[in-house]
C-alpha cells in the first residue's frame, strides 16, 4: 500500500511536470485526438511534446509489458496513472485500435514475433490500424462473412468487400476476418489476418453519413497476396480471436461517452436556457433529465471501475463487456439527446463558424451509430441472455 | 482502493449469508406477519446477531465492537435484503451506532455502545414528519427550558420505533422549517413523560411507529452533539443509513432476479420454456444490467464513506437513486414475468415488491436524491 502511495505521488509529480497546459484541456474536435501511423501530422506543438514524452515513458499503453513498448504497470499501478491523468484532466496522448483492440488479442494469440513485430510500432505510435469486420451482408450475423482467403504457396489470396472500416483511408494496417474454408460450419471457417493497406489490390471509399463526416469506409480486396504467416492464432479458429478482440472493442465503445468530457451538462443547459432566482435551470423537466442522465452516469463509470478491478481479481465474465457496452451506447445517446435539447436551435446550425461548423449536431448524430457498432444493443442484450443469465435457445 | 469485496469481506459475506438464509428465509417474515408478532423481529435472531459481532460492527472496538466500516454494514444489509428479515440492524447497528459514535460524548459512548454491540439496547431514529423525507423541514419543536429542553411535534416512519430503548430524534431548537442552522439532536427515553408511541402496520410488515411528543422534558445531558449545529452530524448519519438500505435494494433487486430468471427458465407456454422468448430474454438482459451498475455504484458510495464521509454525499445520492429505480424495476419485472403467480400471497415475490416500495421512501426516494445531486452540482 505505502509503495502505491509513493507510486502514486511521483506518477502526479512527473505528470504536473510533463503534460503541457493545452493537455489538459478538454478537446473540442477530431484534431484533438492523436492517431499516429505513417502519415500523421500533430495538430499542435503541444500534442507532439506530450505525446513523445508519454512515449519514452511507455505510458501510451502503461500496461502492456515494456518489451513491447509499454509501461510494464500491474492493474493497480494503472489505475492510478488513469486516475492522476483524469485528476488533472490530461488528454489521452495516442488513441489507436491497435491500442484498444488488436493489441489485447494479440497479446493473447500472437505468436512472440508477432508481438514483436507489431506492439511496439502499436505503442510508439508508428503503425495505424484499421478493422475489418462488418461486410454488406454479415452485419449482426458476423460469422457469415464471405470475404474469401485462397492459399497459394507461402501466401493467401484474399478477394472480396468489408464496410464500416473505420478510417480505412487513413489506416496502415488492417486486422482481417478472411473465410479460409467454405466447407466448414460458419463459424468454423473464419481465420483473422494481418495486411497491410497499401498491399496491391486494397482499396477505400469513405462513406458519408448523416453527420456530413466518412469516418467509415467500404474496403476492397481484388487478388490482394498476404504472407499465410500473417495469421494470428490457428487457421479456421479465427472467431475465438474475433469475439475476444470484440470483448475489448466493447469495453471501449461503452467508455466513449467519457472521452473529451467538458462542461457540466447542468453548466451547458444553464448558458441556453436561463436558471431562475435560486440557481436551478429554468425548465424543470430538463433539470430532471440532466440529473437522471448523471446518476445513471455517475453509476456507469463505477460500474466500469469495477469492471477493471474484477478482470483483475479474476471474477470477471468474458461476456460482460457486453452488459457495459449496452449501457455504456445507451447513454451516450441520451447526453446528446439532452445536449440538443440544451441548445435549442444553436443547437440546429450546421456550418457556422459560430457553431464550429455544426459540431454539436454532428457528434449528436454520430452517436446513433454507437449502439450499432461493435455489435447492436440488440446483440449485446441477446449475448447477455444466452452467456451470462443462460436462458434457453437463445 | 478496489470496488470489489476484500478476502475478509468475502468472509463476512458468506457468514452473513449463511446465517440468514438458515434462520430467517422468507418464510420467517411471513410467520412474523400472519402470528401479527408483536415485536415484529426475532429477539433470538438479535441475540445471535450480537454473538456473531454483527450487532456492533459499526461500534469502535474500545466499546466492545468491531470497528468495521460502512462496506461491511452494507454487506449485512445486502443479506438482510435477500431474504426481507425484519431486525434491528439498520435502526441500532447502522443509524444509532454512527450517530453516538460519531456525534457522542464519551459519556454517551460508553453508556450506549457498548449495549448496542452485546445486542442488549435497541434504538431508533425519529427523522421524518411529513409524507416524504424531508430532514431540513424538521419542525419538531425544542424550546429551551430550565436546564435542558422540551419537545413537541410529531414523527412518523420511525423505523423500530415501537421497540426502542433509546430514541435519537431531529428537533427543531432555532430558526425555521427550511433552515440549515437551528437542528438538534436529542437522546430521548421513549418511557419519558409526555410521549405515545404508535406502531404502524405498514405495506411491507416491517416494524415502523408514529410517536407523538406533548412537552417531552429532556435535561442538557441529552443532545447529542451540538445544540443548532445538529444538521452536519445528522446528514452524515443519513447518508450511513442511505448506504445501507441501497445496499438492501441490491440484495432485494438480486434475490428477486435470481428467482425471475429461474422460473423462465423452468415455466413452459406454448410448449418451450418462457425464457426463449427474446421478448422476456431481452427484458431480463437489461434488469441485469441495471442491477450490476447499481451494484458498483452503491460499492462506490460505501467506500467514499469509510474514505472521507464530508465528501461522500454525491456518491450517496446516486447509489440511493440507483438502488431505488432498479429495486422498482427488479420487483416490477418480476411480478410482471411470474405472470398470475406473482399477484398471489402464497408467491414471496409480493413481498419483494413491497419492501422495495418502503425502501425508496427510507431516507429520500430517487427523486429526493436525483434533485440532491442536480442542486449538489448547482443547476
Amino acid at each position: 500500500m505505502a509503495d502505491l502511495e509513493k507510486f502514486r505521488a511521483e506518477t502526479r509529480a512527473w505528470l504536473e511536470q510533463n503534460c503541457p497546459p493545452e493537455m489538459r484541456k478538454p478537446m473540442t474536435s477530431d484534431g484533438d485526438t492523436f492517431w499516429g501511423g505513417r502519415n500523421t501530422k500533430f495538430s499542435s506543438e503541444a500534442q507532439r511534446v506530450w505525446f513523445e514524452r508519454m512515449r519514452d515513458k511507455g505510458w501510451t499503453v502503461p500496461h502492456w509489458p515494456k518489451e513491447y513498448g509499454g509501461g510494464g504497470l500491474d492493474g493497480e499501478e494503472a489505475k492510478i496513472v488513469r486516475q492522476e491523468m483524469a485528476a488533472i484532466g490530461a488528454r489521452q496522448p495516442l488513441t489507436s485500435f491497435g491500442i484498444s483492440m488488436l493489441g489485447p488479442a494479440l497479446l493473447k494469440y500472437g505468436t512472440e514475433e508477432q508481438k514483436k513485430e507489431h506492439l511496439p510500432k502499436i505503442t510508439a505510435g508508428l503503425i495505424r490500424w484499421c478493422q475489418g469486420y462488418s461486410e454488406p451482408n454479415a452485419g449482426s450475423d458476423l460469422a457469415s462473412l464471405q470475404t474469401r482467403a485462397v492459399g497459394d504457396g507461402d501466401d493467401y489470396i484474399i478477394n472480396g468487400q468489408k464496410i464500416w472500416t473505420s478510417y480505412a483511408n487513413y489506416a496502415d494496417w488492417i486486422f482481417c476476418l478472411v473465410r479460409t474454408d467454405p466447407a466448414a460450419k460458419k463459424h468454423d471457417g473464419i481465420s483473422f489476418i494481418l495486411f497491410d493497406m497499401a498491399s496491391k489490390g486494397v482499396s477505400t471509399k469513405p462513406i458519408l453519413l448523416i453527420s456530413g463526416y466518412s469516418p467509415f469506409c467500404e474496403t476492397f480486396f481484388d487478388n490482394v497476396r498476404v504472407p499465410k504467416s500473417h495469421v494470428v492464432g490457428t487457421v479456421n479458429r479465427g472467431w475465438d480471436v474475433a469475439k475476444y478482440l470484440l470483448q475489448h472493442e466493447r469495453a471501449m465503445i461503452s467508455g466513449m461517452g467519457e472521452r473529451g468530457v467538458g462542461r457540466p451538462l447542468g453548466q451547458i443547459a444553464a448558458d441556453s436556457v436561463g436558471t431562475d432566482a435560486q440557481g436551478k435551470l429554468d425548465d424543470s423537466q430538463l433539470r430532471s433529465q440532466i440529473a437522471n442522465f448523471e446518476v445513471d452516469e455517475a453509476a456507469l463509470a463505477a460500474a466500469a471501475e469495477r469492471a477493471v478491478d474484477l478482470a483483475k481479481a479474476g471474477q470477471s465474465h468474458p461476456a460482460f463487456s457486453s452488459a457495459m457496452k449496452y449501457y455504456g451506447t445507451e447513454l451516450n445517446k441520451r447526453r446528446y439527446e439532452i445536449l440538443m435539447s440544451a441548445g435549442g436551435i444553436d443547437a440546429l446550425e450546421w456550418e457556422s463558424d459560430r457553431s464550429k461548423g455544426g459540431a454539436r449536431p454532428r457528434a449528436w448524430l454520430r452517436t446513433k451509430a454507437n449502439s450499432i457498432e461493435g455489435g447492436t444493443s440488440e446483440v449485446m442484450l441477446g449475448i447477455v441472455a444466452k452467456r451470462i443469465l443462460d436462458l434457453p435457445g437463445a | 482502493m478496489a470496488l470489489v469485496l476484500t478476502e475478509e469481506q468475502s468472509m463476512l459475506r458468506d457468514s452473513a449469508r449463511g446465517l440468514i438464509s438458515d434462520k430467517a428465509p422468507v418464510a420467517h417474515l411471513r410467520g412474523l406477519r400472519d402470528s401479527k408478532d408483536a415485536t415484529g423481529f426475532s429477539r433470538e435472531l438479535w441475540k445471535t446477531f450480537a454473538e456473531m459481532g454483527f450487532s456492533g460492527l459499526l461500534v469502535p472496538d474500545q466499546f466492545g465492537g468491531s470497528g468495521l466500516g460502512c462496506v461491511e454494514a452494507g454487506i449485512v444489509m445486502e443479506e438482510i435484503g435477500r431474504t426481507l428479515m425484519p431486525s434491528p440492524f439498520l435502526a441500532t447497528s447502522v443509524l444509532a451506532a454512527s450517530a453516538l459514535s460519531r456525534g457522542g460524548s464519551e459519556a454517551q459512548k460508553a453508556q450506549h455502545l457498548p449495549k448496542i454491540a452485546d445486542g442488549s439496547l435497541l434504538a431508533a431514529l425519529a427523522i421524518d414528519e411529513g409524507a416524504k423525507h424531508r430532514p431540513l423541514q424538521t419542525k419538531l419543536q425544542a424550546t429551551r427550558a430550565g436546564n435542558g429542553f422540551k419537545l413537541s411535534g410529531d414523527k412518523a416512519f420511525v423505523v423500530d420505533g415501537h421497540t426502542a430503548d433509546l430514541l435519537i430524534v431531529a428537533a427543531r431548537s432555532a430558526g425555521s422549517a427550511g433552515d440549515k442552522n437551528g437542528l438538534t439532536l436529542f437522546l430521548v427515553d421513549p418511557k419519558a413523560r409526555g410521549i405515545a408511541v404508535e406502531r404502524t402496520a405498514m405495506v411491507d410488515s416491517h416494524n415502523a411507529a408514529r410517536i407523538v411528543f406533548g412537552n417531552v422534558e429532556v435535561n442538557a445531558d441529552s443532545v447529542l452533539g451540538e445544540v443548532d449545529q445538529g444538521l452536519g452530524l445528522l446528514e452524515g448519519v443519513l447518508n450511513i443509513g442511505r448506504g445501507a438500505v441501497a445496499s438492501e435494494m441490491v440484495g432485494l433487486s438480486d434475490e428477486v432476479f435470481g428467482r425471475t430468471v429461474a422460473y423462465l427458465k423452468e415455466r413452459k407456454q406454448f410448449g418451450k420454456a418462457i425464457g426463449e422468448f427474446q421478448a422476456l430474454q431481452h427484458r431480463a438482459a437489461e434488469l441485469y444490467i441495471d442491477i450490476e451498475i447499481t451494484r458498483a455504484a452503491v460499492l462506490k458510495a460505501l467506500q467514499a464513506l469509510d474514505t472521507d464521509i464530508a465528501k461522500a454525499a454525491t456518491a450517496v445520492s446516486v447509489a440511493k437513486a440507483r438502488a431505488g429505480t432498479t429495486a422498482t424495476l427488479a420487483v416490477q419485472e418480476g411480478v410482471q414475468m411470474h405472470g398470475g403467480m406473482g399477484m398471489t400471497d402464497q408467491f414471496d415475490i409480493g413481498f419483494f415488491m413491497k419492501r422495495a416500495r418502503v425502501c425508496q421512501e427510507l431516507f429520500g426516494d430517487s427523486n429526493y436524491h436525483t434533485d440532491q445531486l442536480a442542486s449538489g452540482k448547482g443547476y
